[in-house]
């Protein structure tokens, strides 16, 4: 165990409440010890669950673990409590960047700026994305205070226009991850725009499940109007292996989201809601 | 609240409507969407909402069947002004339960499992 990492393991034992766990779990990611760092960011949430940092310092050790959907979730979150993180703002740009919507990196970048407009990274991050430079984006790096460290993006130099060309189907669900195998955008009729799906063998259904999904729309909006109960709003079902959630991005369209038992049913449900979101965007950009 | 079908299924159903906010409760016949005893408050069409019902969970149940997800223990369409909330009962049955939005809608679940095990 290296010097720092004993001396603030010994303040926070010291003094479980000190906000010193930031610091440690911050030394540990950047040491890549990233299950050590979880850990601690995870004891420091409980104890501080409104802390916005707290959710920031977790959200950058998820998204070295590459878990963009979670880190996702815990930026949104640190924004929620704290709408002027511009660590939070870069972290999203960050999601959004890798997995190709400039659209949303360029937005969020820019509140970031208005909030540090002196903040280098956030510069350098604008020239990446506008193709202005060959490199990766500042990757989710630390507030001030910390060391700066090596983000997620700097693992891969990437580039604006490889993203796009590589990954379609996760341009429309930006931000969050399956894109590929637990998410599939369909037409009223059945035809797929994006996503895929995949059993658990990894067997691919996709045109199977949309095959059995079309119509489900229209069904769906008939019983709610029946029921004097207005438009419907999802349909999420609990199976033996997973759950599965259909929602209605526009009139016209219908996304499936499927995952495993250890997504409750609930939030499974606000995680389509939000990709529903994304797809209703990409669908309007698409006219 | 009118009620249809013999005491067995009515005892099975008065489990769901029991529940503040849950408007009705049919158990339906699977493969052909027909109902086999309902608990409805007036107004509910119960033949034609127990038909899309049936068909829905139909949809869904293949869904989840090729997803490798195995079978469905439970459905749930959410629409601005309410709920209609599915499970199976065996092979042959679906119990449904209409709800009001503010419906609790984790106990209706269970009240449609205990339906469900104890549906004829």
């Amino acid at each position: 165990m290296s010097d720092d990492v004993k001396a603030l393991s010994t303040e926070l034992a010291r003094d479980p409440q000190s906000l010193v766990f930031l610091r440690l779990g911050e030394v540990l990611r950047q040491k890549r010890q990233f299950d050590a760092a979880a850990r601690i960011a995870l004891h420091g949430l409980e104890r501080h669950p409104h802390l916005a940092d707290a959710h920031d310092l977790y959200a950058r050790i998820l998204a070295d673990r590459h878990n963009y959907e979670q880190a996702f979730d815990e930026w949104d979150m640190t924004l929620r409590i704290a709408p002027q993180h511009t660590g939070a703002l870069k972290g999203l740009a960050f999601l959004y960047f890798k997995v190709g919507d400039l659209a949303q990196a360029e937005s969020h970048l820019q509140t970031a700026s208005h909030i540090a407009p002196d903040d280098p990274s956030i510069a350098q991050a604008f020239a990446v994305i506008r193709g202005e430079s060959g490199v990766a984006p500042p990757g989710p790096e630390p507030e001030g205070g910390y060391e700066a460290a090596p983000g997620p993006g700097a693992e891969a130099p990437l580039e604006p226009a490889r993203i796009a060309s590589q990954l379609p189907d996760e341009r429309i669900f930006a931000g969050l991850e399956g894109a590929q195998e637990g998410l599939l955008l369909l037409d009223a009729a059945g035809l797929v725009l994006g996503g895929a799906l995949k059993t658990p063998d990894g067997v691919d259904v996709t045109d199977t499940v949309a095959a059995y999904l079309a119509g489900v729309s229209q069904e769906a909006a008939r019983t709610a109007r029946l029921l004097g109960m207005g438009g419907w709003r999802g349909l999420s079902a609990e199976g033996q292996g997973g759950h599965v959630y259909v929602a209605q991005p526009t009139s016209e369209s219908m996304l499936l989201m499927v995952r495993d038992r250890s997504v409750p049913l609930g939030r499974l449900g606000m995680l389509a809601q939000r990709a529903a979101q994304v797809a209703r965007s990409w669908l309007e950009r698409q006219r | 609240m009118s009620a249809a079908g013999g005491p067995a299924f009515g005892r099975a159903l008065d489990v769901v409507t029991r529940v503040r906010g849950v408007r009705g409760a049919m158990l339906v016949a699977r493969a052909d969407g027909l109902v086999v005893a309902e608990q409805l408050m007036e107004g509910i069409k119960g033949g034609a909402v127990a038909a899309l019902a049936a068909s829905l969970a139909g949809r869904l149940q293949r869904t989840m069947v090729t997803a490798g997800l195995g079978p469905s223990q439970f459905w749930h369409l959410q629409c601005d002004q309410g709920a209609l909330l599915v499970v199976p009962a065996g092979d042959s049955l679906l119990v449904v339960a209409v709800t009001d939005p503010e419906v609790n809608v984790g106990l209706v679940r269970l009240e449609l499992l205990r339906a469900a095990e104890a549906a004829p």
